[in-house]
């Protein structure tokens, strides 16, 4: 068996029981349904062949791959025939020789011959199967009609399609279709004017619906569909595989390399989150890594009204250790804190609670899963006892029944959506509920068996209807909830949901979905098989987010949909290492394992490990840190990777917390908004540059490894290193594993992860222990962590935020394929063509009474503040309902967003602010004034002369 | 009974293959895509007593445990079109619950290649699918699917109401029952002749079809549509049957018959077909795709007088492995040779896969038209 994980066995694995045959007069076995070809290339024995590929379902259209079975008539082809026992096969015979030759003699008839100078010379698959074939001579000539002026199509910015070069395999098209779903690429035409086609023929890639995935690239024998860097650059001379750091999916990637330079990113077919897929995000955009943006030096300034003041990164220590030291001299112990990041590895954010808890010698310490994801930590480590989703991303195969809410997978989770579409696409049900008609709703060869557009901010009131339905209707699975989870508390949960007050007939007028779809929904979810709830920040970033995420996991138990592969309850995760960093005790009253900071065993385990003594009360919370900063306690922060006033709600009261501050210490890539009011700015490293673990939202804890120098010298690890030790702390890491061994040693979950066996095993999904030492893929199999499943009560409590005359339509926020969070890492790629600034979405209806089309310049503005931006009318969002993104800084639609917070975490209310939209001529003056005063704040002082 | 639609496949088993199949959606599909060239069999049966079509369906169905039943009919056929309409909805009390809709093409040959026709039939490019999986398991939208010709289908009643003793006691060999001959092209009696297999072919050329309409000698007769071989009077004696005519190189397909007199040129009915293939190819397949437009070339080539110069680009002298020396008449004929048994074995369907028939047989009865020396055959 070869070892090598990108070797291409030609059609994909089969499970079946074994089946013996015969080629060319070896015995091989092979699973049932296997092709000749596999089983062939499986002997060592491959087939030549060009439209075949073990990613994609085999096709039959190159007919280089015919092989002499005894007994068949003719040469069938070996991709598409399956072995059967006995078979005896041949794969090299005089005959097939010659039908093979005869086959690439066509194909050369009508091809490009300057191989030598081909993006692709050494990387065809054309080129290698010329050569084995033996092709000498192409008797025809070169004279013939040919497709050798057909122009190419260079309008991705990332890839080119050159149809010259194009052998009409057709696996681009598959690999849209079977891998990404998009449906996006045809063959256009037939007979030998057959050519692939980004949708109608007059469309290029760019202007179809191509999602510049990458998938068809990967796909391409030839160089036909090519990445852009390769011709640039030349091909690949090493690879190592890596882990995306952009959303929560965490897909492996082969950073292909050429020196200190990555040529491409190609996801890993062995890559157990993303399967050997992946998006524009992860495949293209790493050329911020790059970008003249990025800070290289560290820099200091007395006062944010000064210039910055490049310095060693020595001088950046002192200062900023002296400062923070001389604010808890001044002002007490408690008036600093730290903010670790979701963008960093485990073991950087592992480093910045350390630092906190025993360097600052308080616990004040956040991450920004405060602004996203905490309400699930809460929620499920209430009900079930982890915090954490309770499948891996295979599960998804195994559905009847898929329910999303609030989530929009093929913008935010690109590649599990192509999984998940998948699996639609093989009949499985798909519920939606969300206030817009996302892409999921109805997509090619997917549509949805329910769509319930809710009012925002009514996500517990229509959770507690389908309860309504599931209990009254007797869909409950009782003997499940009998077996594993605390009765009483069911009985009383499914009275209280009983009540008629929760029937969908009653709560029709609060979340406006038509009572009869929420019973069929409800039915469906509990009767359809196998279901599994899928569920993003529209679940959690809400006044009842913590509430919601427990009503959901209250219907998994219900209907005993947890514990097994094809259910249970997942966060979909925004940011690659949210998981990680909640694992790694960024919460102010949690260590590392969420382990309570006022339990004495926990701590004490820490103290002796870390020979501190640390602080058994709870810290403060970021926006609690925002609040102490403006009431004059709290005057000094480490920030690393997070942009928060960009991302955090209501920017206003933000901006003032930061400019109460006497030491902000910035460490990230770029001069974020933040760093405009910070004193001390540490340069970043990006993924590219460190070594590291990101964990994803199965819990799949994956290697990040570093394939270029750290433009600053350090990578980030390194720099809380330096600053720990400035202050004193004497910490002596050699490298990232042995901060993993300590976590190891301190967090039960972790407990049998290291850098070794993350190098056998490729990835780890915790908790990896003793009883489970190679991870666990799907959680509560047989109990759940806490002992009994818990059900909660979810009263359902209107939100606050409530519209009225003065602001009437309800606002909420997402985000947009091509773009990520803040944008500072997409907005500084060619990512931009598709989505250069944010737009307004809003319906007809509401367009039409404020005098706005399409393109018009609108202000938005709610009780908190306002802003300007372009509109788009569309039916996606209902009739009082508006919706933008928030990756571009000019359009701050968090000046928007208020102050309103999920009860139990503070996780803002992103999701729903009552707001008015009235005609605009163009920028709101504090959009003018904060640009202008952004400015000003980025100088940087010219560098002085080398010394 | 075996499929009357060209590939002689026993319909028995096909059938019998979809009732064994599990699940419990199956579609009977009716192939009323009669593209060959000198056939009308269908036509006629659809225009003249499509009852006895949807009958035969509606047993079908009720053999295999179908609901749902499908006619694909050419577009080119509007009168066939407008009584199969009337005819469903007569019929539709007395075949229900088995329910059958009316599907009109769009003109292309391919569609009527029974997997694209299934294609075609789901909304799809008309592109030949792989086989296997067979259409009897995975047919339409995946589901177990009997695909059968409109003659098979409409003989099904007959054979039910006469007994299969009768029908098998007509025909020969392993050819049983009858088939509907279609005499056209250059025939002095031309038209639909229902007859049993085993007649020889000069029996149906001369004694049925009287001979050509022109006066002059017969010198081809091509059978089975525009794919089949061309046969020369020397073979006249060959039985109306599907293995002897598979033996001989030919095929009897949907039994179409075109005869021409001597004043036809072989070699431009060889072009013809590959052009036609060319012009008819789904564009899945290479050596169909890029074949076809190959054979066109090349034997245009050998019309204007054999021989290939090497080309400018063979010529440069950075071409080194090219062989850049000229190629003889003979070296041509043996890349149109080879180029045939790449088509023949490496096509993915009948339509890349049978093209070499008409253009071999050409080459091999009629070899001065290639601008070579008689064949010996001529002697016997």
């Amino acid at each position: 068996m070869a070892a090598d994980p990108e070797a291409d066995f030609g059609t994909p694995a089969r499970h079946g029981a074994p089946v013996r045959l015969t080629i060319d007069g070896r015995a091989v076995t092979v699973p049932e349904g296997t092709s000749v070809m596999r089983a062939a290339a499986l002997a060592d024995a491959a087939i030549p062949k060009l439209c075949a590929t073990d990613t994609l379902e085999s096709f039959g259209s190159c007919r280089l791959c015919l092989v002499e079975i005894e007994g068949a008539r003719g040469t069938p082809a070996s991709c598409t025939t399956p072995v059967r026992e006995g078979m005896v096969v041949a794969t090299q015979t005089e005959r097939l020789k010659k039908l093979r030759r005869g086959v690439m003699e066509l194909y050369i008839s009508d091809h490009p011959l300057d191989c030598l100078t081909c993006s692709a010379n050494n990387d065809c698959e054309l080129q290698d199967q010329a050569a084995a074939v033996g092709l000498r001579d192409v008797r025809y000539g070169y004279d013939g009609a040919n497709h050798l002026d057909a122009p190419a199509d260079v309008s991705n910015p990332y890839f080119d399609f050159d149809p010259a070069k194009c052998i009409v395999c057709s696996r681009c098209v598959r690999a849209c279709d079977e891998v990404q779903g998009t449906f996006a690429l045809t063959i256009d035409g037939r007979g030998f004017a057959s050519k692939v086609s980004a949708g109608m023929p007059e469309d290029d890639f760019l202007n179809s619906e191509c999602v510049s995935c990458g998938a068809c690239v990967a796909a391409c024998p030839t160089a036909t569909l090519n990445e852009k860097a390769v011709a640039e650059i030349g091909t690949p001379q090493r690879a190592v595989v890596t882990t995306c750091a952009y959303c929560g999916v965490g897909c492996s990637f082969r950073a292909e390399m050429r020196g200190e330079e990555v040529v491409r990113m190609v996801p890993a077919k062995d890559g157990k989150a993303n399967r050997g897929h992946s998006c524009v995000k992860g495949r293209f955009a790493y050329g911020y890594a790059h970008h003249g943006d990025r800070i290289t030096t560290p820099m200091i300034r007395a006062s944010t009204a000064d210039p910055w003041r490049p310095v060693s990164w020595e001088e950046a220590f002192a200062y900023a250790a002296s400062e923070l030291q001389r604010i808890q001299a001044t002002y007490g112990r408690q008036a600093v804190g730290g903010i670790s990041s979701s963008r960093c590895t485990n073991e950087e954010t592992f480093l910045v609670q350390k630092l906190v808890r025993a360097g600052f010698g308080n616990n004040n310490i956040d991450t920004c899963a405060r602004v996203c994801h905490s309400p699930t930590g809460y929620g499920l480590k209430a009900t079930f006892g982890t915090s954490a989703g309770t499948q891996d991303f295979d599960s998804v195969a195994d559905a009847d029944v898929i329910l999303v809410i609030g989530a929009n997978p093929t913008d935010g989770h690109p590649v599990f959506a192509s999984r998940m579409k998948s699996r639609l696409r093989q009949g499985a049900k798909l519920i939606v509920i969300d206030p817009r008609r996302i892409d999921l709703v109805r997509t090619p060869h997917v549509e949805a068996a329910h769509h319930l557009p809710l009012q925002p901010g009514t996500n517990v009131a229509l959770l507690t209807a389908m309860a309504h339905v599931i209990v009254t209707e007797g869909l409950a699975d009782e003997a499940f909830v009998a077996a594993r989870c605390d009765m009483d508390e069911y009985r009383e949960w499914a009275a209280f949901v009983a009540e008629p007050r929760h029937s969908p007939e009653v709560l029709e007028a609060v979340t406006r979905v038509p009572a009869a779809n929420v019973r069929a929904a409800a039915r469906l979810y509990a009767t359809g098989g196998n279901a599994a709830i899928y569920y993003g920040l529209g679940v959690t970033e809400h006044s009842q987010g913590s509430s919601t995420v427990m009503a959901i996991a209250n219907l998994a138990m219900a209907t005993g949909n947890i514990g097994r592969p094809g259910v249970g309850v997942n966060p979909l995760r925004g940011q690659n290492n949210v998981q990680g960093a909640c694992d790694m005790g960024s919460f102010p009253h949690e260590l590392s394992g969420y382990r309570h900071i006022a339990g004495a065993e926990g701590r004490r385990l820490f103290e002796g490990d870390w020979g501190v003594s640390l602080d058994p009360e709870p810290g403060l919370r970021i926006p609690n840190m925002l609040d102490a900063a403006v009431d004059g306690v709290f005057k000094g922060i480490y920030i690393q990777g997070e942009d928060i006033l960009q991302s955090d709600p209501n920017t206003k009261h933000v901006l003032a917390g930061l400019k109460a501050m006497e030491c902000v210490i910035v460490h990230d890539l770029f001069l974020n908004e933040t760093a405009n009011y910070a004193h001390v700015f540490f340069p970043g490293s990006t993924f590219l540059e460190k070594d590291g673990t990101f964990t994803n939202a199965e819990r799949r804890i994956q290697r990040v490894r570093k394939v270029m120098s750290p433009l600053a010298g350090l990578a980030d690890w390194e720099v809380t290193v330096g600053l720990a030790n400035a202050l004193g702390l004497q910490w002596s890491y050699g490298h990232p594993s042995e901060i993993m061994d300590e976590i190891a040693r301190l967090t039960p979950t972790f407990a049998g992860v290291s850098y070794a066996l993350l190098e056998t095993e490729g990835s780890l999904q915790w908790p990896v222990t003793e009883a489970a030492p190679a991870g666990t893929p799907v959680m509560h199999a047989d109990h759940f962590v806490r002992g009994k499943g818990k059900f909660v009560i979810t009263d359902y409590v209107p939100t606050d935020e409530k519209t009225g005359p003065r602001y009437p339509l309800l606002l909420t926020t997402g985000r947009i394929l091509s773009q990520y969070n803040v944008g500072a890492q997409t907005r500084r790629t060619r990512n931009t063509v598709w989505h250069e600034a944010d737009v307004l979405e809003i319906h007809p209806f509401d367009a039409e009474n404020r005098g706005l089309a399409s393109g018009d310049w609108a202000r938005l503005a709610s009780r908190a503040g306002e802003t300007s931006l372009r509109v788009l009318v569309t039916d996606r969002v209902a009739p009082g309902v508006v919706y933008t993104t928030f990756h571009h800084p000019e359009t701050q639609a968090n000046v928007v967003t208020t102050e309103h917070s999920d009860w139990a975490t503070n996780c803002p209310e992103y999701k729903v602010t009552a707001v008015e939209v009235s005609p605009s001529n163009g920028p709101s003056d504090w959009q003018a004034r904060y640009q202008a005063a952004a400015d000003r704040a980025r100088r940087i002082e010219p560098a002085e002369p080398a010394e | 009974m075996r499929g009357r639609g060209g590939a002689g496949f026993p319909a028995g088993i096909k059938w019998r293959t979809v009732a064994e199949a599990a699940g419990p959606v199956k579609y009977i599909v009716c192939n009323a895509d009669e593209g060959d060239s000198g056939t009308f069999a269908d036509r006629m049966v659809m225009e003249g007593d499509p009852f006895a079509l949807i009958e035969g369906m509606a047993i079908a169905a009720f053999a295999v445990g179908a609901q749902k039943g499908f006619i694909y009919v050419r577009s080119e056929y509007p009168d066939a079109i407008a009584k199969l309409d009337v005819a469903i909805r007569l019929a539709a009390e007395d075949i229900a619950p088995f329910r059958i809709e009316l599907r009109v093409g769009a003109g292309a040959y391919i569609c009527g290649e029974e997997t694209s026709l299934l294609n075609s039939l789901e909304g799809k490019r008309g592109e030949v699918r792989a086989k296997p999986p067979l259409p009897a398991l995975q047919g339409l939208f995946g589901k177990p699917t009997v695909v059968n010709n409109v003659l098979t289908l409409a003989a099904v009643p007959h054979i039910l109401a006469d007994g299969a003793e009768g029908y098998a006691a007509l025909g020969t060999g392993r050819s049983r029952g009858t088939m509907p001959i279609q005499l056209a092209g250059n025939i002095k009696h031309g038209g639909l002749f229902e007859t049993a297999f085993g007649l020889t072919l000069g029996e149906i050329v001369n004694d049925i079809g009287g001979g050509t309409a022109s006066g002059r000698p017969v010198k081809a007769v091509q059978v089975g549509g525009p794919l089949g071989a061309y046969l020369p009077p020397s073979m006249f004696h060959l039985p109306f049957d599907y293995e002897a005519f598979a033996a001989a190189d030919a095929l009897i397909g949907h039994a179409g018959v075109v005869v021409f007199d001597d004043t036809a040129d072989m070699l431009a009915q060889a072009r013809f077909s590959m052009a036609f293939t060319a012009a008819e190819s789904c564009g899945k397949c290479t050596p169909c795709r890029i074949g076809a437009v190959r054979g066109v070339e090349l034997i245009d080539r050998i019309a204007a007088g054999g021989g290939r110069a090497a080309g400018p680009l063979e010529r440069l002298p950075q071409m080194r492995n090219v062989n850049a020396r000229p190629r003889s008449l003979e070296e041509e004929i043996g890349l149109l040779t080879d180029l045939c048994e790449t088509m023949k074995f490496g096509s993915l369907c009948a339509l890349g896969g049978f093209a070499p028939y008409p253009v071999m047989s050409a080459l091999c009865h009629w070899p001065q038209d290639f601008g070579l020396a008689p064949a010996v055959e001529a002697a016997q």
